[in-house]
């Protein structure tokens, strides 16, 4: 995990409030797994602590995230141009356990994203892509929630990547009208009759959840998979100060007390997670 | 000629005054990949108890302007499980390793604290946190039911700084508070009881609020304020203190590069301390210590010592 100054190769707007940029940064990218995270120095004078943002993916020695102009920090980040460096700590923390469950043909790989929660999924998609069997039939699929039609990201990148893609938003603009985990819910029920005419004892433990998103969406990620016995790896988000372990500011409650988000997390196994 | 850094804090000799807070850096380990440790002048561990502590609820942080509100409420492995598992690293980083302590009970809690490190011959010197602003107080230190602190009354202070000076034989560093009205007083106490230095200072109470939903930031609702925005308190009370005792400061309260440590010398510290600027940029301490070298040979000064409490008047 280290420390570097990485060179921005592009920082562009991509729709709405949604921002993808690129840095140079091979020392990350030897390392980076999906779901993990980097902390990015904001060297504004009124603003201190380092934001994370998750890796969204890599290409040759560049590393991408995408990000949502909100606060300060983010604003900064948004005015920063190619050629100009950026302080980075990263990849920091444990990512998504995908070579033990999503690769191996026993489980079909649902993603479940919710907003920017797109951003690791993506990264998460295409290192499945690579290490799953060409010929195996998985049908990879990915849940796409968000506010209105113009608020949905990657949509195209998760087709090219051989995705089957659902869509929910929250105003019925396109596809599914209302949250990604309802949306989530109905496919699972309906996996149910399927599997209950078809006799299949146990095709819907099969599906395995990945997802990120806001908070609710993730505690509701939690019950469902809860509900449906499936096994379900969810990336939290908390609010850090140091992103690397060390202040314990960044907890959350999981069945064997409190752990870090950054450092034992941010993904974490659905049935571990106390809400 | 090189400059001379080295400093003594009680018995303990640092080859220079720049070490690292209490709860900022963790146990260490976490900042192996991204800071040379032997470089540090010391490195003083996340406050412990005698009892595991579960902390307090999340959100524990936030940022604030040029500052941050924590209230982590010393969430920590307890004393058995971090000589167990903590220590083992830190004794490998080769540098003085100071070990930050608290009571969640009374008096008692801190002699048997020190008793039990006091043996343990990897420890170089122990700190007394009676300053943290995020544990409920209910200790049985008659003057500090409710929410005082320890630090918050010089006869507790005395009290505390007394029982543990018995317990143990290391260097003794009392951790000051800057929520009282007169620090002097407090440090003053601690030194008549027998503390070998002071550290100051432990973070501010704080709040801050959600305009938009009402609710506090914190789940604790208060929290210790730290960083930048503390920094002119905290050098006008190293000063304060710096002409009352004689014991040695470890000077602290938003150091973030060589200008701003030197500030805190020139006010009286003997060493100083790096706390929130280790998550901004984890190798502040560091780059202090360069700076300094740097400093005293652009300014032909030999010794380090020379320039503490050289504020020109
Ligand atoms: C592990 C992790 C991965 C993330 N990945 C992404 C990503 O890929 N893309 C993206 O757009 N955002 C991501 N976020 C959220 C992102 O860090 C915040 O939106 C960002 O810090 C806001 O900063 P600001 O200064 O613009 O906003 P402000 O609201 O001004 O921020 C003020 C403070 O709150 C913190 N903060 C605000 N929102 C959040 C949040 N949701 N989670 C944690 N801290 C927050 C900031 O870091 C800062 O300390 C991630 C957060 C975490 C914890
Ligand atoms: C997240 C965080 C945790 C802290 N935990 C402790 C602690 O356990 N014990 C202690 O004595 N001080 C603790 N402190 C206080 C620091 O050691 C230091 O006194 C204070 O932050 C002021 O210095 P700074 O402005 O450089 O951070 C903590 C500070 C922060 C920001
Ligand atoms: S942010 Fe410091 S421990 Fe996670």
């Amino acid at each position: 995990m280290p420390q570097i100054k990485a060179k921005i190769v592009y920082n562009k707007k991509v729709k709405e409030n949604y921002w993808c940029c690129v840095f140079n940064a091979p020392e990350v990218v030897k390392k980076a797994s999906p779901g993990q995270f980097l902390n990015i120095r904001v060297e504004d004078k009124e603003l201190l602590l380092r934001r994370p943002f998750s890796i969204h993916g890599i290409q040759g020695s560049g590393l991408g995230i995408i990000y949502e102009v909100l606060g300060k920090g983010t604003k900064y980040l948004s005015r920063r141009k190619p050629g100009e460096y950026l302080d980075i700590i990263g990849p920091l923390g444990n990512g998504f356990d995908y070579k033990t469950q999503g690769c191996q043909g026993t489980m079909v790989p649902v993603l479940v994203a919710g907003g920017m929660g797109v951003a690791p999924l993506f990264f998460l998609a295409e290192k499945l892509r690579e290490n799953q069997n060409p010929k195996s039939k998985i049908q990879n699929v990915v849940l796409i929630g968000a506010k209105t039609k113009n608020h949905i990201l990657c949509e195209k990148e998760f087709k090219a990547a051989g995705f089957d893609v659902r869509i929910a938003t929250d105003d019925g603009s396109r596809g599914f009208k209302g949250y990604v985990s309802e949306l989530l819910e109905k496919i699972l029920s309906a996996d149910l009759r399927h599997v209950q005419s078809a006799s299949s004892k146990d095709a819907e433990r099969s599906r395995g959840i990945y997802a990120c998103g806001p908070k609710p969406m993730l505690k509701e990620i939690c019950r469902i998979s809860r509900k449906y016995g499936l096994s379900s790896q969810v990336s939290l988000e908390e609010h850090m100060a140091c992103g690397i372990g060390a202040c314990f500011g960044c907890v959350a409650e999981t069945k064997e007390g409190y752990k870090r988000v950054c450092k034992d997390g941010p993904v974490f196994k659905a049935d571990d997670l106390i809400w | 000629m090189k400059p001379k850094l080295s400093v003594n804090i009680g018995k303990l000799k640092l080859n220079n005054p720049v070490m690292v807070a209490s709860g900022t850096f963790g146990y260490a380990e976490e900042l192996k990949d991204l800071v040379i440790l032997k470089e540090l002048g010391a490195i003083v561990t996340k406050t412990i108890t005698l009892n595991p502590r579960r902390g307090n609820p999340p959100p524990r942080t936030c940022e604030t302007p040029s500052g941050m509100l924590n209230s982590i409420g010393l969430e920590n492995p307890g004393v058995e499980n971090f000589l167990k598992e903590k220590l083992p690293f830190l004794k490998k980083s080769g540098v003085p390793i100071i070990i930050s302590i608290t009571s969640e009970s009374g008096v008692e809690e801190f002699v048997k604290l020190a008793r039990r490190l006091d043996g343990v011959k990897d420890i170089s010197a122990i700190e007394i946190n009676i300053s943290c602003p995020n544990i409920r107080n209910d200790t049985k230190i008659p003057r500090c039911q409710g929410t005082r602190l320890i630090a918050q009354d010089p006869k507790a202070t005395h009290e505390v700084v007394k029982a543990v000076r018995k317990a143990t034989g290391k260097t003794l560093i009392t951790k000051l508070s800057p929520n009282v009205t007169s620090i002097a007083e407090i440090a003053q106490a601690a030194e008549e009881a027998g503390s070998d230095a002071l550290s100051l200072v432990n973070t501010l109470i704080g709040m801050s609020v959600d305009a938009g939903t009402r609710k506090p930031k914190i789940a604790a609702i208060t929290a210790g304020l730290s960083g930048p925005a503390i920094r002119p308190v905290a050098l006008r009370m190293c000063w304060e203190v710096y002409q009352k005792v004689k014991i040695p400061i470890i000077g602290m309260g938003g150091i973030t590069d060589i200008s701003s440590a030197l500030e805190f010398f020139i006010c009286g510290a003997t060493a100083i301390s790096v706390g929130t600027a280790n998550f901004i940029n984890p190798k502040t301490a560091t780059e202090i210590i360069s700076g300094l070298k740097e400093y005293l040979s652009e300014n032909k000064i030999n010794n380090m010592k020379e320039i503490i409490g050289d504020l020109k008047l």
